[in-house]
């Protein structure tokens, strides 16, 4: 008599260990570990509020209106607003202009004997109105001096222009953010340039001799109407503020540059009697030198320009709302994220995790997803927070705010989120590999606080933190740049003022890159090492 | 308290952790002094630089291992359970504090010591070698000279600062990644938001009274009027810091069960 015993089997369904089981298992223990969630909630919480903190502070901005030339002290301050360009952009359109009236087509030559500098006096602090007088000083590289067609003479006006300039040679510029470069030139030795109107077509060129030219770019502006205000203009742009880190915005001096013309040779559809002459849109948003005019020399023209024809870069002080609260949110989140693994490690629930999928590779890829899904989450709301925030606050107390557009901030918030993603992965990778909290919070705190805090703080040269921003993780904070940078105008364009060196994604693969290599070395070590141990 | 050091330079003397840290702490910072000295040159900055603030530059990162080995002294007891026998060993907490506190300054002043005089050291030779040489109206870095030994002096008096907040922030904390998260918030968020505070007035305040900004004041030797803070004043701010992190710590300590 033989009677086999049948094995016991569990009633129970076999369960299945697919990756969608196990990221639900990570989400769970994210999920219910309170501090946890207080922790994420609370890293957005106090990203908005350093963003208030930060905007709210700045009504007490603006420019001075109103220099006392005897004490150098403001009567007050006020928050104008820039002219917008052809193109919705902030612009600064400022120049001595001498013009007639064009309808329909024609052309303009003219001879640019000779091009000087002037720049304000003084230290360029406390303005009294003899300092804007202005004395002989170096030309500046992006004074200019030429030929220039306008839709009327109001500020922000659709334009096209050929120019001499202090140190970039001949340029064809037109509607303030577009910029053509001619043939190197020295402001030195005279130049003849001519601009033409075909249409909505203007074409600019440029000759060393008057007889052989060289066509140097051209443009089309459809909302060009039949009757334009042409002639010769000369501007000169302020200074780019000191390359001083702690000092944003600082002290820059208004500059001018006196230009020699010949006889202005016209053709085509011009108003018959004289030229006006005038100064175009001294607002006082832009500072400019006093000493502006123009008089006749011989046949030609002797005229005296100061301020610029360009996208507005740094008027004022208030301009774009604030993000530097993310930095807060960071640091919560890198914690959270080496956290998440380490917190395993110290409990010996790694062993639980790792007996039930042993597959190392996957705990670890669904725990970057889970805490990735989180810090994108927690940092992109509180970055669109923070912007609708700050940019309201900002209008409420009367600043002026740069327009931009709905694409771009909906750029910096996905971005933000992906910064503080990519991040909080980084320090789950670290804490990984070195399986200490404390050691994995500070390296991850070192590669992407500490090069952002020597660029902005440190005594680096300007060129160090530029590389800064190049090669550390801190390159993804191009993210948050809003405002385009424009090689055609002077700035300093460094991190305090909202300025990276790398194009958003690039400065986001940087980061990415370092993620991604520490998790690869993270998933060695997390196969290779007894997670005992 | 004498059985009490001896029992906390044994913990510290018989396990790998701390003495790796400090020699980490030592390279560290003498490499990124060095890195920068090496990348700055006279043709590209000119004149005006504070070559002792540049050659102390590495202490922005030594202090974070040294914050690292601050925070484990305490919270490498609690994740390993060992607290319970030092409090068993020693129960007047305080006395305890006491004893960790002075030992791990003790070892941080000394490896701070090395580290300062490694970076003076190598930024003489480099620096000089970039450009920034008498001719062009710099000093060669010297001990000798008054500012650049209070500097020394200073920067590894603030490493043990450093060392004794951390310390106060794990004993109320008693988690390393937490600890060292709000360590390095205090010391590196201050002059981020310093540098990005719009209004001067509030940049001034946030300058004064951030433990890295006001601390560090002491590394500066030129254009001293421009300081937000006088250097002895500013490493007086630090002090504060620590203290009050080290109470705090030391009630909490008390007060709680281990």
């Amino acid at each position: 008599m033989s009677t086999t015993a049948a094995s016991y089997r569990s009633s129970l369904p076999v369960g299945r260990d697919g990756f969608a089981q196990l990221l639900h298992a990570e989400w769970t223990k994210f999920r219910t570990v309170r501090g946890w969630v207080i922790t994420a909630v609370a890293a957005a919480l106090l990203t908005v509020l350093f963003a208030y903190l930060g905007t709210f502070h700045h009504e007490n901005g603006g420019i001075c209106v109103g220099a006392n030339s005897a004490s150098g002290t403001c009567q007050s301050y006020a928050h104008p607003s820039p002219p917008l360009g052809p193109g919705g952009e902030a612009v600064t359109d400022t120049y001595y202009f001498v013009h007639r009236t064009l309808a329909g087509d024609g052309s303009i030559t003219v001879r640019v004997a000779s091009l000087s500098g002037l720049i304000q006096a003084g230290n360029g602090n406390a303005v009294s109105v003899g300092d804007l007088g202005g004395a002989p000083g170096p030309l500046q590289p992006w004074a200019k001096a030429g030929l220039i067609l306008a839709a009327g003479t109001k500020p922000g006006a659709a334009y096209a222009s050929v120019m001499l300039t202090g140190a970039d040679g001949v340029r064809m510029q037109y509607d303030y953010v577009h910029d053509t470069a001619g043939p190197a030139a020295s402001a030195r030795s005279p130049r003849w340039l001519r601009l033409t109107r075909s249409g909505a077509t203007l074409t600019g060129y440029e000759s060393a001799d008057g007889r052989k030219w060289i066509r140097v770019g051209s443009a089309h502006l459809a909302s060009l109407p039949q009757i334009v205000q042409a002639g010769l203009f000369v501007t000169s742009p302020q200074t780019a503020p000191d390359q001083q880190a702690l000092v944003p915005g600082g002290s820059s001096k208004a500059t001018g540059a006196t230009a020699t013309f010949g006889q202005p040779g016209l053709q085509g559809g011009w108003s018959p009697g004289g030229w006006t002459a005038g100064e175009v849109g001294d607002t006082g948003l832009y500072s400019t030198l006093s000493s502006v005019g123009s008089t006749r020399s011989g046949s030609g023209f002797t005229i005296t320009g100061s301020g610029d024809i360009a996208p507005a870069v740094g008027v004022g002080d208030d301009d774009t709302p604030d993000l530097t609260g993310v930095f807060v949110g960071l640091i919560a989140l890198i914690v959270l994220g080496a956290m998440f693994i380490t917190g395993e490690y110290r409990r010996g629930l790694i062993q639980t995790t790792l007996a039930a999928s042993p597959r190392r590779g996957r705990v670890l890829v669904a725990k970057a997803v889970v805490i990735a899904a989180v810090a994108f989450v927690a940092g992109g709301a509180a970055a669109a927070v923070s912007i609708l925030l700050g940019d309201h606050l900002l209008r409420a107390n009367g600043n002026y705010v740069y327009p931009v557009g709905t694409l771009t901030q909906l750029r910096v918030i996905l971005g933000t989120g992906a910064l503080v993603a990519l991040a909080a992965v980084l320090a789950l990778a670290l804490g990984t590999a070195l399986r200490r909290g404390a050691g994995a919070v500070t390296a991850a705190i070192v590669l992407i606080v500490l090069p952002y805090m020597l660029a902005l703080y440190s005594a680096l040269p300007a060129g160090l933190s530029r590389w800064l921003m190049r090669i550390t993780p801190d390159a993804a904070f191009a993210v948050e740049q809003t405002l385009p940078q424009y090689h055609q105008v002077s700035y300093l364009y460094t991190p305090s003022e909202g300025f990276y060196p790398l194009a958003p994604g690039l400065g986001l693969a940087v980061l990415g890159a370092y993620t991604l290599g520490t998790m690869l070395v993270a998933h060695r070590v997390l196969r290779a090492r007894d997670a005992a141990a | 308290m004498s059985r009490a050091l001896h029992a906390e330079w044994t913990k510290q003397r018989t396990i790998a952790g701390p003495g790796w840290l400090l020699l980490g702490a030592i390279t560290l910072t003498v490499a990124l002094s060095a890195t920068v000295a090496t990348a700055v040159s006279y043709a590209s900055t000119g004149s005006g630089q504070d070559l002792t603030k540049l050659s102390l530059t590495g202490i922005y990162i030594g202090q974070a291992i040294v914050a690292i080995l601050a925070v484990q002294t305490m919270t490498g007891e609690y994740s390993t359970g060992m607290i319970h026998v030092t409090l068993t060993a020693m129960p007047r907490r305080h006395t305890m504090l006491a004893a960790k506190a002075a030992v791990l300054s003790a070892l941080v002043l000394v490896a701070g010591t090395v580290a300062v005089l490694l970076s003076i050291l190598l930024g003489r030779l480099i620096l000089s070698g970039n450009g920034f040489t008498a001719a062009h109206g710099y000093q060669l870095l010297s001990l000798g000279h008054g500012p650049t030994l209070r500097a020394a002096v200073g920067s590894v008096l603030y490493l043990g600062l450093i060392a004794l907040l951390s310390l106060g922030i794990a004993a109320a904390v008693r988690d390393s990644a937490i600890a060292i998260g709000i360590v390095l918030g205090l010391l590196y968020l201050f002059p981020i938001f310093a540098a990005l505070a719009t209004d001067p007035a509030l940049r001034r305040h946030l300058q004064q009274i951030g433990p890295m900004t006001a601390g560090l004041a002491i590394q500066d030797t030129t254009n001293l009027h421009h300081l937000p803070i006088a250097p002895w004043a500013g490493l007086g701010v630090v002090a504060g810091w620590a203290a009050a992190s080290l109470i705090a710590g030391g009630l909490l300590l008390r007060l709680r069960d281990a």
